[in-house]
């Protein structure tokens, strides 16, 4: 079983994962934000496109849009994110579009958590803010946000680490994360439960610790009431 | 209390992991052909291999499976066929929910470790699909600076990798997914075994459209795969493959198969099946 392990790069493998966790979890986060904003804005037509955004994202399967944003959008329609010319393009291409995926997919998630987080900020808040005359956008940012995000820390440190697993979607667009090497090492050695067991291991050693230090987290930032 | 209880849960989940370990490891309820049925794992979504449409299973796989059932005293309404995708074909042997497996399965060394492996009954090469109007890849010599399409983690992806390092390569899930890439342009060629190509090639909506190089740079030895060590079994298929080659009917399903994609089988072929072990 060693000698096997041995001969791949595993290492390198959860690196990319790390990568696409990383990048798509900013942007999940940047995207997440604006959509939790626009769902409680005081504008109509900015809610309800907030609304119409998760509900079409979170009821469809990451894999469809993981392929449809690089074959599709990216391949057929041509929406290159790289330099055409660059001799790595095709690679590239695939883990920007993957991060893209992933971070598009998980906004909708991410914009959920935090609308909670909203609803952990007593209604009489927004309204003393209003009454001493901030705007919306000034009460936004120095009452409720910073309140909200800390209510949400919890269900976000949830995303976070389906985020983290999820990254293995990846793998359907040619991205060399480790459920892809997985794939490899199933292809050449054949199945073994060690293997499952190996990889499985190694996503706990990622999402265990993100989810001690998100719980911690959330009780040392909890806003006291 | 508490502390017990998790216990308890701990002790359930280990029992469920020993039960699924158990699993593995029981014979298989039927074998042997005869009456009683046989379950064959083939493949469900390889055109001109082992494809299914509906109720109805087509492919050059599928025909060698339907002869050794019937040399086995199988009738082909008494097999069941049973999806083997590349990833399961150990697992499904070993836990013997298939009798044997058909499926594009290449005979190799680690392979061996875990099934045993009757023929081949094939041998087929890694090839390019290309558009049909392309003409500046003439074969595996004429890629570098190409765009390549594959399967993700499967040997033939791998060998481009290894083999041909000018080469940029997209990976994707199934084979199916890289046809509307190769048709726009956005890779240059689709590469794996040449019996699996020449089956796309051959499909209705893609007529005209992609053609086989025919340059292969690989040979891959498809055999049956049985259970481990039942030479038996083994045995009877080895001469039911030959028994296929030397009556016609090998050629005549080949051609029925991967005839209308102007397909010709490599050199080898057909090949001498080995000897059992």
């Amino acid at each position: 079983m060693l000698d096997i392990l041995e001969k791949y790069n595993i290492l390198e493998a959860f690196w990319m994962t790390i990568r696409l966790t990383f990048f798509s979890a900013i942007g999940a986060l940047v995207i997440g934000t604006v959509l939790a904003i626009m769902r409680v804005s005081p504008v109509a037509v900015l809610r309800r496109l907030g609304a119409f955004y998760v509900n079409t994202v979170r009821n469809t399967p990451l894999t469809l849009i993981m392929f449809f944003s690089l074959a599709g959008v990216g391949i057929v329609l041509e929406v290159s994110l790289v330099d055409q010319s660059s001799s790595t393009s095709l690679r590239d291409n695939a883990i920007r579009w993957a991060i893209v995926a992933l971070a598009v997919y998980h906004a909708a998630f991410v914009c959920e958590a935090i609308r909670s987080g909203f609803n952990t900020v007593p209604l009489g808040q927004a309204e003393a803010a209003r009454s001493i005359g901030l705007t919306f956008g000034q009460s936004l940012r120095e009452v409720i946000l910073p309140q909200a995000f800390r209510g949400a820390i919890a269900p976000l440190g949830s995303v976070l680490i389906a985020l983290t697993k999820n990254t293995t979607v990846a793998s359907v667009i040619g991205v060399a994360e480790a459920s892809a090497l997985m794939k490899v090492i199933i292809e050449n050695e054949t199945a073994s439960v060690a293997v499952f067991l190996v990889f499985a291991l190694g996503f706990v050693i990622l999402t265990l610790p993100v989810g001690v230090f998100f719980t911690s987290l959330s009780r040392r930032l909890a806003v006291k009431r | 209390m508490k502390a017990r209880r998790i216990g308890a849960v701990a002790a359930a989940a280990a029992l469920a992991l020993t039960l699924a370990a158990c699993g593995s490891g029981q014979p298989a309820a039927t074998g042997g052909g005869g009456d009683s049925g046989l379950k064959i794992g083939i493949k469900f979504d390889q055109p001109g291999m082992g494809l299914k449409k509906g109720s109805e299973y087509s492919g050059f796989d599928v025909e060698v499976a339907k002869y050794v059932a019937k040399e086995l005293g199988t009738s082909e309404d008494k097999i069941t066929w049973v999806q083997a995708p590349s990833a399961q074909r150990e697992t499904l042997i070993q836990t013997g929910q298939v009798d044997f497996v058909v499926a594009t399965y290449s005979i190799t060394d680690a392979r061996k470790e875990k099934v045993s492996f009757a023929g081949p009954y094939f041998i087929a090469g890694q090839d390019l699909l290309i558009r049909a109007d392309d003409s500046s890849i003439t074969g595996p010599d004429s890629l570098t600076g190409k765009k390549l399409c594959s399967v993700t983690g499967s040997t033939s992806a791998q060998k481009v990798k290894d083999k041909y390092p000018g080469v940029q390569l997209q990976e994707f899930g199934t084979y199916s997914e890289c046809l509307p890439a190769l048709q726009t342009g956005g890779v240059d060629a689709l590469t794996t075994d040449d019996t699996i190509l020449a089956g796309y090639a051959a499909q209705e909506q893609y007529k005209g459209k992609f053609k086989v190089v025919g340059k292969p740079f690989s040979e891959e030895n498809y055999g049956i795969g049985v259970k481990k060590g039942d030479t038996a079994m083994c045995t009877k298929i080895t001469d039911a493959i030959k028994k296929m080659i030397s009556d016609g009917s090998w050629q005549k399903s080949l051609d029925a198969n991967l005839g209308p994609a102007g397909y010709k089988p490599g050199a080898g072929n057909p090949p001498t099946p080995a000897a059992c072990s």
